[in-house]
């Protein structure tokens, strides 16, 4: 068959760029969608915020009783658990439909999505996109400005680069979390729920300053689950805290990498299943 | 063959199965779900796909479109591995499945089609023009704005078949597009795929349940049993193979002893109602004319063969009553 | 009848195992979090709001295991009834001469049993290994005293949760979107019910705000009676309260239930 004779809009080559479009006109549908019903989405929104401020919460209890929890003043807390729920939130926000995928197995809907020529991750990334997940990101920015505010840092531009690169670097591996774990649904009915062990629990957990841990649970996440390098090692440097782990300096400004290895890996878990859903149809 | 484009040579799918037996054992079978399946579809073609249930036809759509990987054989469409280059053909063909839509499920009609627009990379004019026609022809003007979860099952299936063909495809699968479809719905959905077909040259491949749709639509059937092309030839073919017969439902004004019409053979008889079985093959017309010349009739209708008893006899397998 | 109902419903929640095993997993993560923020924060202050760190220790432990018992995440088996309130269905069940609130209360007593025995029992047993939880002490009467005393808070505990998501589901009859509801009741039942933190610890005015709200009654205060927090009267008073919202709760179901059969009965749904 001559392809040549093809008009170019027909070549239907894989692009990135045109995945990527796709992705954002699926969110703006959605989005749009949403707006629609703006007493629901303002509803959905604040309960959102309302949830995530609850961390907060218990939080600023303990702090009515304490100066110090593991050595980490409160506003030394408060700012590792506003980078943790800004990261967290913010790859809630992009990829956090995800953990639908499940169902969407089950339904038999992810047929519908492989017979588009998009990559189905674009797709199923951006279905169901909920605008109200910037309850969270609001929730905890909020915070992260309240204790940037209160902790009288010397700014030098490499702190604040290396700030931006943390909630850069955070939100691609909690992104790489949620993309990988959600490709454990094509093999198991109810990986959502170790998913969100890793996700929500992982954040919560990066609320606390590593101090309080055990060593090895800290250890775990620094080689294992590499989420010590959403917030932890950076902000031992920029609060100039002690390392619990002693771990080299450098550590500190590892993230970029770090997140590398998440996409690499969850894009090969991605792939590893599609390729079962491919051979088994669910 | 030159103008082949769909090609299926000795494809296999086996699928295992994990049933539990026992508290914790759990035993393994290989189940193949289409075995050695042959066959060629040629541009332009509409071949009906017709089999029972379980026999393979939806996994094979499966392969078709690049959503499963055959476990041998070799399949090709427009020469190319619908696996392999998926987003590459999946540009140039449809897809509508009956049981589930390719639609945005919570988004308006609209939205859908917009997103399609992107997601193909329609170009405007091609993209208004076919979209005009297909709401058309399809009747979809009131439906553009309503989200597709609060349409009915067959405005759904016309906003899917629409949703297939914006980007021009050049094949068209179509898996049970009129199941659970009302009267009016199918003859809309029929009068239009044959138009595309007629028109656009379009190829069709359709699954169906439905002996109408196969006799109003297509010039070849293939008919797949146990994961294998058992007949494959025109319709009537089918109907001398499988000695297919018709049924014609009379309703007598007045109770009346069973009816005795050469050429028939009474099925059944309820009251003033008699089911008359004939031949599929045969013209429904000189019956008719007779009866009404002998009895006074109240009604009378013409009910077509079901796919499973044509099929079931082509083996010589006891029919079961419907 | 209702007995049988109950036993039904343990079974089929015994269905999803793979549903439970996850959760354990989820309970299990975030019991060791809270521990540890715990531990920080006795280390400072040994024996705040009057625990000890194993008691301290133990109220996360029981926390988690008891929060999906709780249903906090969903409205256990009342979310079958939501469901059926919404879709119209629940229209059915109340020509069924069986009493509703009943009913529920029976399938979701079965659904709370099976996950104590799966869901619970797991993340109490990895607490009990990791760290070291406190067990009801003193003379032989006493600890038989506590355990059945707790039994009984327990169950009292599982009826109030109950009385309140009744009422949850119940609001499905008027709002379209219960999702709004049913957040309030997580944020309010895990936040002042003590699940993340005891009430002990709240700045005074929440403490009293807390106290006057029948989440108490969902945790902190069976979990204070197992940890043996009260004396021989005390107990008594706790289980008092306890069967007060029970019943002050169950009449305000009843209430609602009725003004919303009304409405069924009037509007046709």
């Amino acid at each position: 068959m001559a392809e040549t004779h093809l008009p170019l809009w027909r070549s239907g080559r894989w692009e990135p760029g045109h995945a990527l479009r796709c992705y954002g006109h699926i969110v703006r549908m959605w989005i749009r969608a949403a707006l629609a019903y703006p007493a629901s989405f303002w509803m959905t929104a604040v309960g959102n915020m309302l949830l995530s401020g609850l961390d907060f919460a218990v939080i600023a209890v303990m702090f009515l009783h304490t100066h110090a929890l593991g050595g980490w003043s409160l506003p030394q807390v408060a700012f590792l658990y506003g980078t943790s729920g800004l990261t967290l939130g913010l790859a809630d926000l992009l990829v956090g439909s995800m953990d639908q995928l499940g169902v969407r197995v089950r339904d038999g809907s992810v047929d519908t999505v492989l017979v588009r020529p998009v990559p189905a991750l674009a797709q199923i990334a951006g279905d169901r996109f909920a605008l109200r997940r910037l309850g969270r990101v609001t929730q905890s920015g909020a915070v992260l400005v309240w204790s940037v505010a209160h902790l009288h840092l010397d700014w030098t531009p490499l702190k604040a680069l290396l700030l931006v690169s943390l909630v850069i670097c955070g939100t691609v591996i909690f992104g790489s979390v949620f993309v990988g774990g959600s490709a454990f649904h094509f093999f198991m009915a109810d990986a959502a729920e170790v998913q969100n062990s890793f996700t929500y629990g992982g954040a919560t957990m990066l609320q606390y300053p590593p101090t309080i841990y055990a060593r090895d649970i800290v250890r775990g996440t620094v080689y294992g689950v590499p989420l010590a390098f959403v917030n932890w090692l950076p902000a031992l440097h920029l609060l100039g805290r002690p390392d619990p782990l002693g771990l080299p300096s450098w550590y500190a400004f590892a993230s970029p990498i770090a997140a590398l290895l998440c996409v690499v890996v969850a894009g090969l878990l991605w792939r590893t299943g599609i390729r079962s859903y491919r051979s088994t149809g669910s | 063959m030159d103008d082949a484009l769909i090609e299926v040579e000795g494809v296999t799918k086996s699928f295992v199965v994990r049933r539990r037996a026992g508290r914790f054992r759990r035993t393994r079978t290989v189940v193949d779900a289409v075995a050695g399946l042959d066959f060629t579809v040629r541009r332009g073609e509409m071949v009906g796909y017709i089999g029972p249930n379980g026999a393979g036809k939806s996994t094979t759509i499966k392969m078709l479109t690049g959503i499963l990987l055959p476990s041998s054989g070799r399949l090709r469409v427009a020469g190319a591995d619908p696996v392999r280059d998926r987003v590459r053909l999946a540009q140039r063909m449809g897809v509508v499945f009956g049981q589930r839509t390719t639609l945005w499920w919570d988004l308006p009609l609209r939205d859908s089609y917009e997103l399609a627009r992107r997601i193909y990379r329609i170009p405007d004019a091609t993209y208004t023009r076919n979209l005009a026609r297909c709401v058309e022809l399809l009747e979809l003007e009131d439906l553009l704005d309503v989200p597709v979860r609060q349409l009915s099952l067959g405005q759904r299936m016309r906003g899917d078949i629409a949703a297939a063909l914006l980007h021009e495809p050049e094949v068209l699968y179509l898996d049970e597009p009129t199941i659970g479809l009302d009267v009016v719905s199918k003859r809309r959905v029929r009068e239009f795929l044959a138009r595309v077909n007629a028109e656009r040259g379009t190829t069709v491949l359709l699954t169906t349940h439905d002996l109408t749709d196969i006799e109003q639509l297509c010039s070849r059937v293939m008919v797949i049993d146990h994961g294998r092309v058992v007949y494959d030839g025109g319709l009537d073919g089918l109907h001398e193979q499988g000695r297919s017969e018709r049924t014609l439902v009379v309703d007598l004004e007045r109770e009346q002893p069973p009816i005795e019409l050469p050429g028939t053979r009474l099925v059944r008889c309820e009251g003033t109602r008699q089911w008359l079985a004939f031949p599929a093959s045969a013209s429904a017309a000189p019956l008719v004319a007779a009866l009404a010349g002998r009895y006074a009739l109240r009604d009378l209708s013409v009910r077509e063969p079901e796919i499973e008893d044509v099929i079931a006899r082509m083996y010589g397998e006891a029919v079961v009553a419907v | 009848m209702y007995t049988a109902v109950c036993v039904r419903s343990f079974r089929r929640y015994a269905t999803y195992r793979a549903a439970t095993g996850a959760r354990v997993i989820t309970n299990t993560v975030f019991g060791f979090i809270i521990s540890y923020t715990y531990l920080a924060l006795w280390q400072v202050r040994p024996h705040l709001g009057g625990y000890d760190l194993s008691s301290a220790l133990t109220y996360v432990w029981i926390g988690q295991g008891l929060l999906s018992v709780a249903a906090l995440n969903d409205l256990g088996a009342l979310t079958d009834l939501q469901t059926r309130i919404s879709n119209g269905d629940v229209a059915v069940d109340l020509y069924r001469p069986v009493d509703q609130q009943a009913w529920w209360l029976a399938c979701d007593l079965g659904r709370a049993g099976y996950q104590l025995v799966a869901n619970a029992a797991i993340p109490m047993l990895v607490g009990a290994l990791a760290f070291h939880l406190r067990v009801p002490q003193g003379s032989g009467w006493a600890v038989a005293a506590c355990w059945s005393a707790s039994a009984l808070a327990l169950v009292l505990a599982l009826v109030v949760g109950y009385a309140i998501r009744y009422l949850v589901a119940l609001t499905a009859f008027w709002l379209l979107d219960v999702r709004g509801v049913q957040l309030v009741y997580f944020l309010a039942c895990s936040f002042f019910g003590g699940f993340f933190l005891p009430v002990t610890l709240f700045p005074p005015v929440l403490e009293a705000i807390a106290r006057a709200l029948p989440f108490v009654a969902v945790f902190q205060v069976p979990a204070d009676v197992f940890l043996q927090r009260y004396d021989a009267a005390g107990t008594l008073a706790a289980l008092g309260l306890q069967l007060v919202w029970a019943v002050v709760l169950l009449g305000i179901g009843r209430l609602v239930q009725g003004r919303a059969v009304l409405k069924v009965v009037v509007q046709g749904g």
